[in-house]
Formats: C-alpha cells, sequence, structure tokens
C-alpha cells in the first residue's frame, strides 16, 4: 500500500510527511518528527500521554491518524515554552513540584494549558473532571490541581 | 551537619535539577532513544495460562523479508536451578530465563514464547503471525485458595513446599512456608475477653506506572553490550543481564534512561535479554517497547491474598494476642512477598503473644513483582480492619486503641528486633489532633483510619562529588531518579559544602561511570544513596581542609569547614583569611590535581517508618458507588530532604492504596485468561475520583543517617487498605473484608446486611 503524503503544520512550522495509512498521529511526531515528548502510555486513548492540540482542540494523539493531520495545525509539549521562558504552567509545575516521574507530565500540561484557554476561572472540580482523562500513578493529582488552579489565578491577575 | 541543625538546603522547597527537562518534553524515557540502523523487536506470548509446548515452527517468520533475527526458548542459556544473592536482592536465574522466554511449558497468559527483530514494527507483527506454536492445553489454577487444594493442577510437578518439617512428600503449588513471632498464644487467647477471627481477600493490583517497558540494546560485534533502559536500577540490569545471557558484567554498559514510574514493578526486567539475543543474531541494535496490554498481561503485578486474622483483647483494650496465616499468589514460580507481608502484619502493635504463618503459592499468572512495601499493604489491611473492629466491640475509639497497644521505642517488633526510636505514637497523636478527625460526617458517609508499618532498607551505594575549578560541583550517584532523588540528593551535597543548591549538579550515572550501587527500592534511595553522597561531600570536604592547611602551614585538624569556607578552627589555628571552596578549586591544579570525594559504603541503619491515615467516604446507598470526600496521610519520614517530593511521594502512594481498595482488579476469564488488559478496564483512579489529600509530616530522625533520613515512598500505600476498607464499612454498617470495593460488592453488603 502507498503512503500518504501529508502536509501539516506543527509547533509553527510548515512540514511534510509520508506515513501508511494505519500510522497515527503519535507514531509520526515521534518516530518521524522526532517530537518525543509527547508519550505512549496506552495507544487508547485512557492515559493521555500523548495530548496534543490540533487546531486548538485537545486530542489523544494515539487516536488520530497521521493522515489526519492534512492542513491542520498541531501543537505539542515542545512549543509550549516561549523562546526561553517557560509557560507558567510548566514554571507552577516545577516550583509546586506537580510531577514525580515526569512521564505524564507532557500531557499533563498541553490538557491543562487547552483548559486555560477555554476557561480561566475554573473551580476545583472542573479542574478535576478536565484532566480525568489524564493518568498519573505518582502525584495523587494533588499538587497537579493545585497548580492549575494557582496558574488560573496568577493570569486572571490574582 | 547533624540531625537537629538548621539547614540551607536540606528541608527547602527547591526546582529540581532535572525538572525542565521534564516540563518541556526533553527527558528522555525508555522509549524515546533511537539508534541508526536499529530494528524493532516484538514477542509472541501464550495465548493460554496452562500449557506444554508441543512444538514451534519459526521457519516462515525467518523467511519474511526484514526480519533479521528470531529466537525462542533453546536460544537462551539454561542456568542452574538455584537462588543467588545479588546485593539487596535474590534470584533463580533458570527461572528468571524461563519467564523470559519459556522453554517447556507456558505458565500464563502472556508467557513469551518467541521473539523477533525486523526492520519495522509493522514487518515484526507480521512474522510473529507467522510463527506456529503447537500447544497442549492444561488446567490451569488462578486463585490461591483453590491452587493449595490437594487437586489443585500443579504448575512444578517437583515441586516441594520448603519451611516446612518434615518435608512433604507429595509435590504441591506451595512453594514455601513462613512462619515469625513469639509469646505463647494460647495464654493469650485466654485471657482475651474479646476474640475476633475474620477472613479478608485481596486482589491483586498493578503496579500501573505510564511508561511501559522499553529498552535500546546493542551488541556490537566484538560482544561489548550497551543498553538504553528504563528501570530502577542499572547495575540490577547488567547483573542479570549478564547471568541470564552468560557474559561477563564488565561487557555490559547499561545507560540509564528517565523511568516513567516503578513503585517496584521495574525492579524487575523483561526485554532486555531478548533484546540481547535478538541483536547479537541481526548485528544491529534493537529497540522493543511493551504496550499495554502486554504490560497488564505479562509483568509483575503484586500478589492476590486470602489471610485469616484472629486477634484477642481485654474489656479494657489491652491486645493480648494476635494470629495470621497469609496466602499469597506469587504467580508462575515462587517469590510472593508473603514474607513481608507476614512480618509486617502487627508491626505497628506491642504484643506478647504473636504469631504469623504465610504461604507463597504459584498460580498461573505473570511473576509478582515487588510493589511499594512488597506485601504488607495487603496483610497491614487484614489486620488493621480487625483492630478497626475491635474498637468497635470494645466500644473505643479507634486511634485510642491503637494508642494503648502502639509500638514504641523498645517495643520487640513481631519480625523480631527491638525497635529503636521511631514515630509510630507520633503519626497516631498527630492523626488524633488533627481537625479532620473531628469533622462531623453526614448521612451515608463513614470514616477509617488506619495505620502502616514499613522496614525502609539501607544497602550499597557509591557516589563521587567532583569539584569543579569554578567552584560548582557535579554530583555523581547510581540509582535512577524515580521521584524527585536528584533534588535530594544536590540538596545533600550543597548542605554539607556550603554552597549553593544552584551550583550542584546531580548526575546519575550509567554502570560503566560509577560504582556498584543496589537498585532503587526499599526506600533506600534518600537514605543509602543519600548517605553515600553526603560522605563523598565530605570526602571532598576534608581534601579542601588538607588543602587549605598546607597553605596556611597548620594541621588540618585545625582547619574547619563551614558556610562553604576553610577556616582555622580557633583563636589557636592562627589568623587565616578563610579561603572559600572557589578559592582551593580555582588553584587545584598546583595543590594536588582535581578534586573528588568518593564514598562506597553499605549503609546501616535503616529505620522503620510508620504512618497513620484518616478517610471519609460516602456511599451512594442507591448504586453502592464510594466517593472519598477527605483524607489525611500523617507519617514520620525521619527528615523531609524536600518536602514537596515527601508530600507527592506520601499523595501518590495514597491514591494507589484508595485504587487497590475500591476499583483496581485482574478480571480472569474461565479459559484463565485476563480480560482487563487496559486502563480503561484496569481502573485506576483520575483526577475526578479524588479529594486533595492533606499530609502531615513527623520528623523523628534517623540517627544513623547524616541529616535523620528514614525513607518515604512505601508506608503511605500501606494504611488506605484498610482506612477505606473501615470508612465503607462504618458507612453501611457491614464489615468489608473482600477488596476492592467495587459497586456490586457494596450493594450485595448493603442488601445482605453481612
Amino acid at each position: 500500500m502507498s503512503k500518504h503524503h501529508v502536509t501539516s503544520t506543527v509547533n509553527g512550522e510548515p512540514v511534510e510527511f509520508l506515513c501508511e495509512p494505519q500510522e497515527t498521529l503519535l507514531d509520526i511526531l515521534r518516530d518521524q518528527l522526532d517530537l518525543t515528548g509527547s508519550k505512549e502510555g496506552c495507544s487508547s486513548g485512557d492515559c493521555g500521554a500523548c495530548s496534543v492540540t490540533i487546531d486548538g482542540r485537545l486530542v489523544c494523539a494515539c487516536l488520530v491518524l497521521g493522515a489526519e493531520a492534512e492542513g491542520r495545525k498541531i501543537e505539542t509539549i515542545e512549543n509550549m515554552a516561549e523562546g526561553d521562558t517557560l509557560h507558567p504552567l510548566q514554571q507552577k509545575f516545577l516550583e509546586e513540584a506537580a510531577l514525580q516521574c515526569g512521564f505524564c507530565t507532557p500531557g499533563f500540561l498541553v490538557a491543562a494549558k487547552s483548559l486555560l484557554d477555554r476557561n480561566d476561572n475554573p473551580t476545583e472540580t472542573e479542574v478535576r473532571y478536565w484532566l480525568a482523562g489524564n493518568l498519573c500513578r505518582c502525584t495523587g493529582y494533588d499538587k497537579i490541581v493545585k497548580s492549575v488552579m494557582d496558574v488560573a489565578a496568577e493570569m486572571r491577575g490574582e | 551537619m547533624g540531625v537537629d541543625g538548621n539547614y540551607k538546603w536540606v528541608g527547602k522547597r527547591t526546582v529540581r535539577p532535572d525538572g525542565t527537562d521534564k516540563v518541556t518534553g526533553r527527558a528522555l524515557f525508555s522509549a524515546d532513544s533511537s539508534m541508526p540502523g536499529m530494528l524493532i523487536g516484538k514477542i509472541l506470548r501464550s495465548p493460554h495460562a496452562h500449557a506444554k509446548i508441543k512444538s514451534i515452527d519459526t521457519s516462515k517468520a525467518e523467511k519474511l523479508a526484514g526480519v533479521k533475527s528470531v529466537v525462542i526458548g533453546k536460544d537462551f542459556p539454561n542456568l542452574p536451578n538455584k537462588t543467588i544473592s545479588i546485593g539487596i536482592l535474590a534470584a533463580n536465574f533458570s527461572e528468571m530465563s524461563d519467564k523470559l522466554m519459556a522453554r517447556k511449558k507456558v505458565l500464563y497468559d502472556g508467557h513469551p514464547v518467541a521473539a523477533v527483530a525486523a526492520t519495522t514494527s509493522a514487518i515484526a507483527d507480521k512474522a510473529l503471525s507467522l510463527i506456529k506454536v503447537e500447544y497442549q492445553v492444561l488446567p490451569h489454577v488462578i486463585d490461591v485458595d483453590e491452587a493449595m487444594k490437594p487437586k489443585a493442577p500443579l504448575l512444578h510437578k517437583k515441586m516441594i513446599t520448603v519451611g516446612v518439617d518434615p518435608a512433604p512428600t507429595k509435590a504441591s503449588n506451595v512453594a514455601s512456608r513462613c512462619e515469625f513471632g513469639f509469646g505463647d498464644l494460647e495464654a493469650g487467647f485466654a485471657a482475651a475477653d474479646v476474640i475476633i477471627e475474620r477472613t479478608f481477600k485481596t486482589k491483586p493490583a498493578h503496579q500501573g506506572y505510564l511508561e511501559p517497558h522499553g529498552a535500546v540494546v546493542s551488541v556490537a560485534e566484538d560482544g561489548q553490550v550497551t543498553i538504553w533502559c528504563s528501570s530502577q536500577g542499572q547495575f540490577m540490569v547488567r547483573s542479570y543481564c549478564a547471568r541470564l545471557m552468560q557474559i561477563d558484567e564488565a561487557q555490559i554498559r547499561v545507560i540509564p534512561a528517565e523511568i516513567g514510574g516503578g513503585f517496584g514493578g521495574k525492579t524487575v526486567i523483561y526485554l532486555e535479554p531478548v533484546a540481547m539475543a535478538l541483536s547479537g543474531r541481526a548485528g544491529k541494535p534493537v529497540k522493543m517497547t511493551m504496550t499495554r496490554e502486554e504490560v497488564m498481561r505479562a509483568t509483575g503485578p503484586t500478589s492476590g491474598t486470602s489471610i485469616d486474622v484472629k486477634l484477642g483483647a481485654t474489656k479494657d483494650g489491652k491486645l493480648t494476642a494476635g494470629e495470621a496465616e497469609l496466602r499469597y499468589q506469587a504467580g508462575c514460580y515462587p517469590g510472593s512477598p508473603v514474607g513481608p507481608g507476614a512480618m509486617t502484619a502487627f508491626a505497628p502493635y506491642n504484643l506478647e503473644n504473636v504469631k504469623t504463618v504465610g504461604f507463597d503459592v504459584v498460580v498461573n499468572r505473570p511473576q509478582a513483582a515487588a510493589y511499594r512495601a512488597p506485601g504488607a499493604p495487603m496483610s497491614e489491611f487484614a489486620v488493621e480492619s480487625v483492630i478497626d473492629e475491635m474498637a468497635q466491640k470494645l466500644g473505643m475509639d479507634p486511634i485510642a486503641l491503637r494508642e494503648l497497644n502502639a509500638a514504641k521505642e523498645g517495643t520487640t517488633a513481631p519480625y523480631g528486633p527491638k525497635f529503636g526510636p521511631i514515630g509510630n505514637e507520633q503519626c497516631l497523636e498527630a492523626a488524633k489532633n488533627h481537625p479532620h478527625y473531628s469533622a462531623p460526617l453526614g448521612p451515608n458517609q463513614g470514616r477509617g483510619v488506619a495505620s502502616g508499618f514499613w522496614f525502609n532498607v539501607g544497602g550499597e551505594s557509591v557516589a563521587s562529588v567532583n569539584i569543579n575549578t569554578d567552584g560548582t560541583a557535579v554530583v555523581l550517584s547510581g540509582n535512577p531518579d524515580i521521584g524527585g532523588s536528584r533534588a535530594s540528593m544536590a540538596a545533600m551535597a550543597a548542605e554539607v559544602l556550603g554552597i549553593d543548591y544552584d551550583k550542584v549538579r546531580p548526575i546519575v550515572a550509567d554502570t560503566s561511570s560509577i560504582g556498584y550501587n543496589d537498585l532503587t527500592g526499599g526506600s533506600r534511595t534518600t537514605f543509602a544513596s543519600g548517605m553515600a553522597v553526603c560522605n563523598a561531600a565530605t570526602d571532598a570536604v576534608d581534601q579542601m581542609r588538607t588543602r587549605a592547611a598546607k597553605v596556611w602551614d597548620i594541621s588540618p585538624d585545625a582547619v574547619e569547614w563551614s558556610e562553604g569556607h576553610a577556616r582555622p578552627a580557633g583563636p589557636n589555628a592562627g589568623d587565616f583569611e578563610p579561603m572559600s571552596l572557589a578559592d582551593i578549586a580555582r588553584t587545584s591544579a598546583k595543590m594536588g590535581g582535581p578534586i573528588t570525594g568518593r564514598a562506597a559504603i553499605n549503609a546501616q541503619g535503616a529505620a522503620p517508618g510508620f504512618g497513620t491515615h484518616i478517610v471519609d467516604v460516602e456511599v451512594d446507598p442507591e448504586t453502592g458507588h464510594v466517593t472519598v470526600l477527605r483524607y489525611t496521610a500523617v507519617q514520620d519520614v525521619g527528615r523531609a530532604i524536600h518536602p514537596s517530593y515527601v508530600e507527592g511521594q506520601i499523595q501518590g502512594g495514597v491514591a494507589q492504596g484508595v485504587g487497590w481498595a475500591l476499583n483496581e482488579e485482574y478480571v480472569y476469564g474461565d479459559d484463565g485468561c485476563l480480560q482487563n488488559t487496559g486502563f480503561l478496564d484496569y481502573r485506576m483512579p483520575v483526577a475526578s475520583d479524588l479529594p486533595m489529600i492533606d499530609t502531615v509530616i513527623i520528623e523523628v530522625p534517623n540517627e544513623a543517617h547524616p541529616f535523620g533520613v528514614r525513607g518515604v515512598g512505601e508506608v503511605p500505600i500501606i494504611p488506605p487498605l484498610g482506612a477505606v476498607a473501615n470508612a465503607v464499612s462504618n458507612a453501611i454498617g457491614v464489615r468489608m473484608t473482600d477488596l476492592p470495593l467495587s459497586p456490586p460488592k457494596i450493594l450485595a453488603a448493603i442488601k445482605n446486611g453481612s
């Protein structure tokens, strides 16, 4: 079977790649574009470690085919910091120790940013339900939820 | 320094040195590395729980274009069937090799039978489908009580129970029996006014690390092996691979990737020797990563258990005797954590008469691997449930009953030794005084309390502290950073050296760059490797003091080190301008060469940890669903080197324990095959399942450690099982003894009232 030629925008840069019909966006990001910040924890959309946005919509990259990236804008963890300045969520995760092993962290950050892009004043329950698609086995979520709430407050200027 | 000192860096909430890499996606975990010319390796696994392998035909797979090597069991060395100690571990390499790749029989659904390496993942998949394995399916057994019955299907026809005198004459699935305790049980129970006997069951629970196992392995033509993998111990990987593949340790270099969670589950290996065999045959590097389904089917969860507890007490609450029989699933070969389960069961209590008996039982499941305080959560769940019931029967407050009988300094532990200074009573007191404990409860709500005990261990550790000529330092240690240990190593080194935390760069070194370290496990890293780092930093300081002494022409004993400076020890030592670490480092070339502090120790004096947890739950009487409303965890950690990561470890342990208590279980079909092989069906807690988890850190220093560390990571998974079960039991008025407390069980209990 021939490969698909796909033209897409990843982290603001135009990219082209060839993909097999069954290859996922996560395969493309990790194996072809060397963007290994998105992690594969389950490849069934249950753990959220491969969270990215497509045209601003939060998705699990393992549930998207590479071919579906055609003409879309993909954002990954690798583009969350601006130049040498970490995104406030990244900075807060460091200050609050909202990570232990760090494997789920990129997915949580991408998902949390996606929440704050939509809702700058989420309740704790809203944060918990928004992040319910991201599994963390190390932290018990406490410091992650606190960090997201704190950043939301800071971004509101409180 | 000293356990009661005021510290500049120890106890501070610094940003971890590896943090930026981990929030930007830079950090390289096992699946993130690649090599030029790399092949993809995959494993064919048994679809049966128990079967004889009649034949394996790999010829079609070998002929497929793109397939570069195929291996089966006979391609691995056969090793002597005996147990060997390596550091804090013990292993039977004959059994380990058979677990890696089955020889004559498959012993569980998911047992590897063949492996291939191919140029692409798709070709490797295709090759697996071309391998023909002929099986003769055998009867299987999964449940531990079933496996102990006389007519149970036998996994190993020659297995005679060890630890029984006289030795049984017939083979069984009971690999061994162990016993701990002292006193006169009969007299103890005779003195009791109240005796409670209960049987408890727990299901196997997976460690649930988010990062599946993975490795990239290169075997060069000269036999040199390089392994990039995530594990809880690069030296463990090296030791195991060398013995399994019969090559010298010096020929293997294991480079630790970042580890995406372990919790004990990465103290064993599954892929590396297989990748070695494939790479050696193909002449190319091989990358292997497990799918989540493979992780669930074929990597070690902890044991499912069946436990009887008998507890006696006088009417005023003095415990008179405790007895338990513990039956633990080992998986396909011996090695359940029933020993530590039996040792810890009654450890929070001062008992004059106590006996625990444990049985290690093989069943058709993957080999049990360590999971955070291996064995203890189940046995302590059973005992903590009975303690709660005893308090109810006696009309006592459950914390008051625990305080009355609490193990303290001088108490003889049920497993033998006398406790030194421990924080058990302090934890109970803090829990009792916490506002959570007196907060009102609403309808359908219940509160549960439970304590937990874990030994904590020391072991072998090596560290180096290299002083750079610009006054900074690089700290090398040999334990993978599983939850912020680099930050702790840097803080302790900075404290000893007297320089700023951000002037210290901690590195987790590979097996060819540092001496042997036992793995990250047993809550040993901050204690034992931390001690090595402190000693290595002290060694560097001593060298710098000696150099200052030379410059000043006084005795090194007359030079003290404080706040990063060599200073005359007193007016008698002379009047010299203090020399900073940077001053001394700058001139190192002229003063005897580079300054490198070293320490190689077998850390002794690990001190046990205790914790007490309080949880409030609400049970929905219509659905049986349990909501965790509030959680407070109190723990004695000796010294919190980095309080945020101590809190985080406690919170994470609680979340795992809550999952174990409420949701997580393995579901097997009648065919003995695992049916819930993904996160959707193996339901670990998500953010919306949990409340904030309040932590209270108690610090009763461990005098054996330069800063008083005990260890943190294992105690917090122990109390949640009992605390949640007690809370649910109290909410519905029925004693719940069978974990997980899933909605159907709770509804049945509410309906039946027992």
